[in-house]
């Protein structure tokens, strides 16, 4: 018999899996439950981009791309960076398309981190940049946003992290799962502590277009940080694409240079079909877009107000499509108040600490689903809150 | 369409508050919103959206065409306040096309239907032809899935 055990790597043995996983594992073996749990969108992917995808399939388009991705893709994207964000990029050298904005972290982080390099990360957050660190032998530094800053990174709580073996600032902007994004203004003063320095920003934009304050403002945009920043975006959000698998990353050409070779190895080249539908979604698609940005803030602001409303304090998200409340009055820790409530009323949401330690006493709402649903399943969260009170 | 509107065309029971939230309006003005609209007729009613086939197993619904002859002074009107007058009569609508207008019928079966077109209906003055269409099935009503529930085929919890 073999010992797997000798067999595995310390590296993956010791990675944690996801805090979201063992959730979703007790909530899929009941019956009836309502979710308020999912990271991504309820609508499905607009009908011209289905619509595209088809008529490749039907021309037989089925062989691997270029390994950065169809040229043709790769300059509507430089189009749109420069439409939306003001971003220059040069389709032939700055961009690679990735199997999602997943596969675009884990590149940039595999390209940058070297053992030992410190990189920082903003929390809470999405839960794939510290594993990939890890597994890198880099040193994971957590930087603790707070609810009394709205959760937004500040400058001073930057500056108290650098230290000269920092190689990467990972900045998850808008953000999951609090909702918080970075104004423009916000984003110099962090700028201004970087401009000095010499180490990269990732900037995890996958949220871009779903904002509810104006538009969106890449940290790229600001002057000097272009040639510091690597961009990840994708499709998945903001076009209803989750499962077609595509994202991209724009950066520096040394640096995209290098994370083409990984990504040639590892993956060939991204799904072919839906690098064609990508090209629809780009081109063609912002008032599908439009609409969908819109429903989501109908939801947002009845949500947030509906919590307000129960006695679960949420401050207001102006991006994504996630509020995060605080449970803090229920003196219960974050896991404790999500079992209990799945348990007792068939509600599931995420617990705040999933996404760091700082998430303690939160929750993660998702409001990527029908407000008749939204409705059900705040009810019940108000029933189960009024039980604990008797 | 103003959005305080579409929501309500989605859901007439939210209240003003819920709408407020929604909208980032006051309460106040939500309101004021509404009464402006009931008064000036943009908002007629408000009711539910059924599965009719499920509220009232025995009724029976027809779509029917009607070609008419306009009359000189009056055109449609006359002939179209005539047919709406009758309870019957659920919907009423001038059309361009092969035909003029559309009526949707409900009675309790068939026969009372079709009775009802040959007594009332071909027989006021002006109407040329008629053609009835019953219902058989309804999928989707005002923007709703009548005979099933979109399902969702996502997982419960995803990072």
């Amino acid at each position: 018999m073999i010992d797997y055990d000798k067999i595995l790597s310390d590296k993956c043995k010791s990675m944690k899996p996801s805090g979201i996983r063992k959730f979703f594992d007790i909530a899929a073996t009941m019956d009836d439950v309502i979710s308020l749990g999912v990271g991504e969108p309820d609508f499905q992917t607009p009908w011209a981009i289905r619509r595209t995808a088809i008529k490749t399939l039907e021309k037989g388009k089925t062989v691997y791309t270029a390994n950065a991705g169809l040229i043709e893709l790769r300059r509507s994207i430089c189009k749109y960076l420069k439409r939306r964000c003001n971003l220059e990029y040069t389709p032939e050298k700055d961009i690679i398309i990735t199997v999602g904005g997943s596969e675009a972290i884990d590149l940039a982080i595999r390209a940058l981190v070297n053992p030992g390099d410190e990189v920082l990360v903003v929390e809470p957050s999405f839960v794939c940049y510290k594993p990939i660190i890890e597994l890198m032998h880099g040193i994971p530094v957590i930087i603790e946003t707070k609810i009394d800053n709205n959760f937004k990174l500040t400058a001073e709580a930057l500056k108290a992290k650098i230290t000269d073996k920092t190689k990467l600032l990972i900045l998850p902007f808008p953000n999951n799962p609090t909702g918080a994004v970075m104004t423009r203004d916000e984003l110099e003063e962090i700028a201004a502590v970087l401009r000095g320095t010499d180490f990269m920003i990732l900037s995890d934009e996958i949220y871009s277009e779903l904002t509810y304050c104006g538009k969106h403002t890449s940290i790229a945009q600001l002057e000097g940080m272009k040639e510091r920043t690597l961009v990840v975006n994708g499709f998945s959000k903001a076009y209803a694409m989750t499962g077609w698998r595509l994202g991209y990353i724009a950066g520096p050409e040394p640096i995209v240079k290098q994370m083409l070779k990984i990504h040639q190895f590892a993956i060939m080249s991204s799904p072919t079909v839906s690098q064609y539908a990508a090209i629809e979604a780009m081109e063609n698609c912002d008032k599908e877009v439009e609409k969908m940005v819109n429903e989501y803030n109908i939801r947002r602001r009845w949500l947030v107000n509906a919590f307000n409303e129960i006695g679960l304090e949420c401050f207001e998200p102006m991006g994504a499509f996630y509020v995060f409340p605080s449970i803090k009055s229920t003196g219960m820790t974050s896991q404790q108040f999500c079992e209990d409530l799945l348990m007792k009323h068939k509600v599931a949401v995420v617990p705040g600490d999933a996404f760091g330690d700082c998430g303690e006493g939160h929750i993660r709402v998702s409001y990527a689903y029908s407000l008749k649903h939204l409705m059900t399943a705040v009810e019940r969260i108000k029933d189960y809150l009024d039980e604990l009170k008797k | 369409m103003d959005t305080i509107l579409k929501l309500l065309k989605q859901n007439a029971r939210l209240s003003c508050k819920e709408l407020a939230a929604m909208t980032g309006m006051t309460e106040a003005e939500v309101e004021a919103k509404i009464r402006e609209y009931e008064q000036n007729g943009v908002i007629k009613g408000y009711s539910a959206i059924l599965n009719e086939d499920l509220a009232d197993k025995d009724r029976v619904t027809a779509f029917i065409e009607l070609k008419v002859t306009p009359k000189a002074d009056c055109g449609f009107d006359d002939i179209a306040k005539t047919i709406m007058m009758y309870d019957e009569v659920e919907s009423l609508t001038l059309m361009s096309g092969a035909f003029d207008l559309a009526v949707t019928i409900s009675g309790t079966n068939y026969k009372e239907i079709a009775l009802f077109v040959a007594q009332r209906l071909s027989t006021i003055d002006g109407i040329v032809s008629t053609s009835t269409h019953f219902f058989l099935k309804r999928f989707k009503e005002k923007g709703i899935f009548i005979d099933n529930e979109e399902s969702d085929e996502r997982s419960l919890v995803s990072p």
